[in-house]
């Protein structure tokens, strides 16, 4: 049997597009007069429109988060591990809805897109797109979908800043969000990484300014480094000694600059397979979304004021040695839930992968997402309960005084 | 380990806010949220409890209680309760004043070390006792910090905590009658209810 044909895969899924012809107002002040969402759906939506998911994707990943577009797909979608039947998000159970965000490059409006005013595609001049902009065309999705609530919506990552903005936007709309491996903010150090990726690209010679498929070209290599410091920042120092360690290709050293080290092949094949199906303008208009995410911005700073907004319950989750979104900013999330008294539960999960954790299969970061969303469905299914007013009959207390 | 859960729900208040340090699986918040219908959080370690505590529907944090509980605001909780949990953390008269500066009231319960059993045992064998009760060798127990009803006693009366309840308890966590001729000697089980 084929991956294809499991029973705990979607199977074959097409792709879904959707054009809304409404202006949708960014927050850089611009507007985009109508735009394009390319999404996939797995399950069904039951009839009360209840069982609802949104799934929102990271930085280079799009709307195919679970099974295979033909029978000879070698890869599944980006969150196999997580999302089919049986699995923790259950599409036997829930209505798995994953949009590709504005400003991407596998089918949504971005720019690669035409534009309307030029006739010809945006390149550079698409406009700087946000996380809240996101947010605001997912809502867009929503309402053509007739979802009028979404039992919950999960993101890893930027998917998870996603999550957060959602509850803070719409809290009407969401009754739990699960953030993992994310933060409110991004620090002076991530952003220095995203920085680092943004100058390999444009300095690449056949960058031109954005404009390269003018040129019949593209920033193969600024996009491939780029890729390659990103890569090495999703891994920890012990995945990579673990999968790489100081293995040669040849039996010794070559004493030249040429291909030596595993890690080296494994890092520039990564760099290339990327650059060949990844947009350099995606990938820089990505960056600065995560740069600019700042969830408690719009409440003077204050993350607690920020989370007071939400009616939602939330799952944050980490891993141990996640150093790109270190658990430390996941835990900053939960303590300023705990103190709006939000619904929170949170853990880090111990597991080596670094940042990349979030997309492998780990049982226990498994377990604890599966009995969370088991537990939305079991709310979904049962009325609220009704508040217990019955007094405790205490045992009489052997009270002694001194 | 079971708790007097019955006994812990008559010290807590209706719809108040209740923050469980070493919350176990999660079955006294769970109690408490059916019978009380409180809100609050536990703070766990163990990998499988915290899961439980998640299928029950139970908040809760993934926390080393002995890396402090800066995370919580002053009296932003109605009670704090720590049960059986005491003697296994680095410093219990911090974390003891950490709960009541978080907590308006604290609810703590531990085994008591001056039951007659433990006496009984030391005297005899002249070693640490290992018991069903308490099953772990000196070298490999994570209770480091044994005490007694009255060693507790002593460390409320030299940091000014206030005692509103304290009862003592069997294995069964049933507080008796006959214990308060001398709980010290007769109760297996410490149950305190303070404040500040």
């Amino acid at each position: 049997m084929s991956a294809v044909d499991s029973p705990t895969s979607v199977g074959i899924v097409e792709p879904k597009k959707i054009t809304f012809e409404q202006p949708l107002r960014l927050v850089c002040g611009q507007t985009l007069h109508s735009h394009t969402l390319v999404y996939e759906t797995y399950g069904q939506l039951n009839p009360a429109k209840s069982n609802a998911v949104l799934i929102c994707h990271a930085l280079s990943s799009n709307h195919h988060a679970a099974g295979f577009h033909s029978i000879d797909d070698k890869k599944p979608g980006w969150w196999e591990n997580y999302i089919g039947p049986g699995k923790p998000i259950d599409t036997n159970k829930f209505y798995v809805v994953c949009p590709n965000n504005i400003g991407g490059c596998d089918g949504s409006s971005g720019p690669n897109s035409l534009n309307p005013k030029t006739g010809k595609i945006y390149g550079p001049d698409f406009p700087l797109v946000t996380v809240k902009d996101w947010v605001a065309s997912q809502a867009l999705l929503a309402e053509a979908l007739g979802i009028t609530y979404w039992a919950a919506v999960i993101g890893g990552s930027l998917g998870g800043m996603q999550a957060m903005q959602w509850s803070l936007d719409f809290p009407d709309k969401v009754r739990h969000c699960v953030t993992i491996a994310s933060a409110a903010k991004l620090t002076a150090q991530n952003i220095a990484f995203n920085e680092i990726a943004r100058q390999a690209i444009t300095s690449d010679p056949y960058f031109y300014a954005g404009r390269y498929q003018d040129h019949n070209t593209t920033p193969k290599q600024g996009l491939a480094l780029a890729r390659m410091v990103g890569h090495i920042t999703y891994l920890s120092d012990d995945a990579m000694r673990e999968k790489f360690g100081r293995d040669l290709r040849a039996d010794e050293f070559n004493y030249g600059f040429d291909v030596e080290f595993q890690v080296e092949s494994y890092l520039r094949y990564q760099g290339n397979t990327f650059s060949d199906s990844f947009d350099a303008n995606t990938y820089l208009l990505m960056t600065k979304a995560l740069d600019y995410f700042d969830i408690a911005k719009d409440f003077d700073n204050d993350l607690v004021s920020a989370f007071s907004h939400a009616k939602c319950d939330y799952l944050v989750l980490s891993f141990s040695s996640d150093w790109r979104f270190a658990p430390e900013r996941s835990k900053e999330i939960a303590d300023a839930l705990i103190i709006a008294k939000k619904n929170v539960s949170y853990a880090e999960i111990v597991a080596s992968q670094g940042h990349d954790a979030f997309l492998i299969s780990i049982p226990r970061y498994s377990d604890i997402f599966r009995a969370y969303m088991n537990r939305i469905d079991c709310d979904l299914l049962s009325a609220p309960p009704a508040a217990a007013t019955a007094p405790a009959t205490a045992t009489a207390v052997a009270d002694i005084s001194n | 380990m079971s708790l007097n859960i019955d006994l812990i729900a008559s010290w807590v208040q209706e719809k108040s806010n209740v923050l469980d340090l070493g919350c176990g699986d999660g079955e006294l918040l769970k109690t408490l949220k059916q019978i009380r219908a409180v809100t609050g959080y536990g703070i766990e370690i163990d990998a499988d409890n915290i899961t439980s505590c998640i299928i029950k529907g139970i908040n809760v944090i993934e926390q080393d209680l002995d890396e402090g509980l800066n995370n919580f605001a002053a009296q932003s909780f109605d009670t704090v309760i720590m049960a059986q949990a005491l003697q296994a953390v680095h410093h219990p008269h911090l974390l003891l004043e950490e709960m009541l500066r978080i907590g308006k009231e604290c609810i703590i319960t531990f085994p008591n070390f001056g039951h007659w059993r433990v006496r009984h045992y030391l005297v005899r064998k002249g070693r640490m006792p290992v018991s069903k009760f308490m099953p772990y060798q000196w070298y490999d127990t994570p209770n480091i910090h044994f005490c007694t009803f009255k060693d507790f006693e002593a460390l409320c009366f030299r940091k000014n905590i206030h005692i509103l309840n304290r009862t003592v308890a069997d294995r069964n966590n049933i507080p008796r009658q006959w214990m308060k001729l001398n709980p010290n000697l007769l109760g297996d089980i410490a149950i305190y209810r303070v404040t500040r």
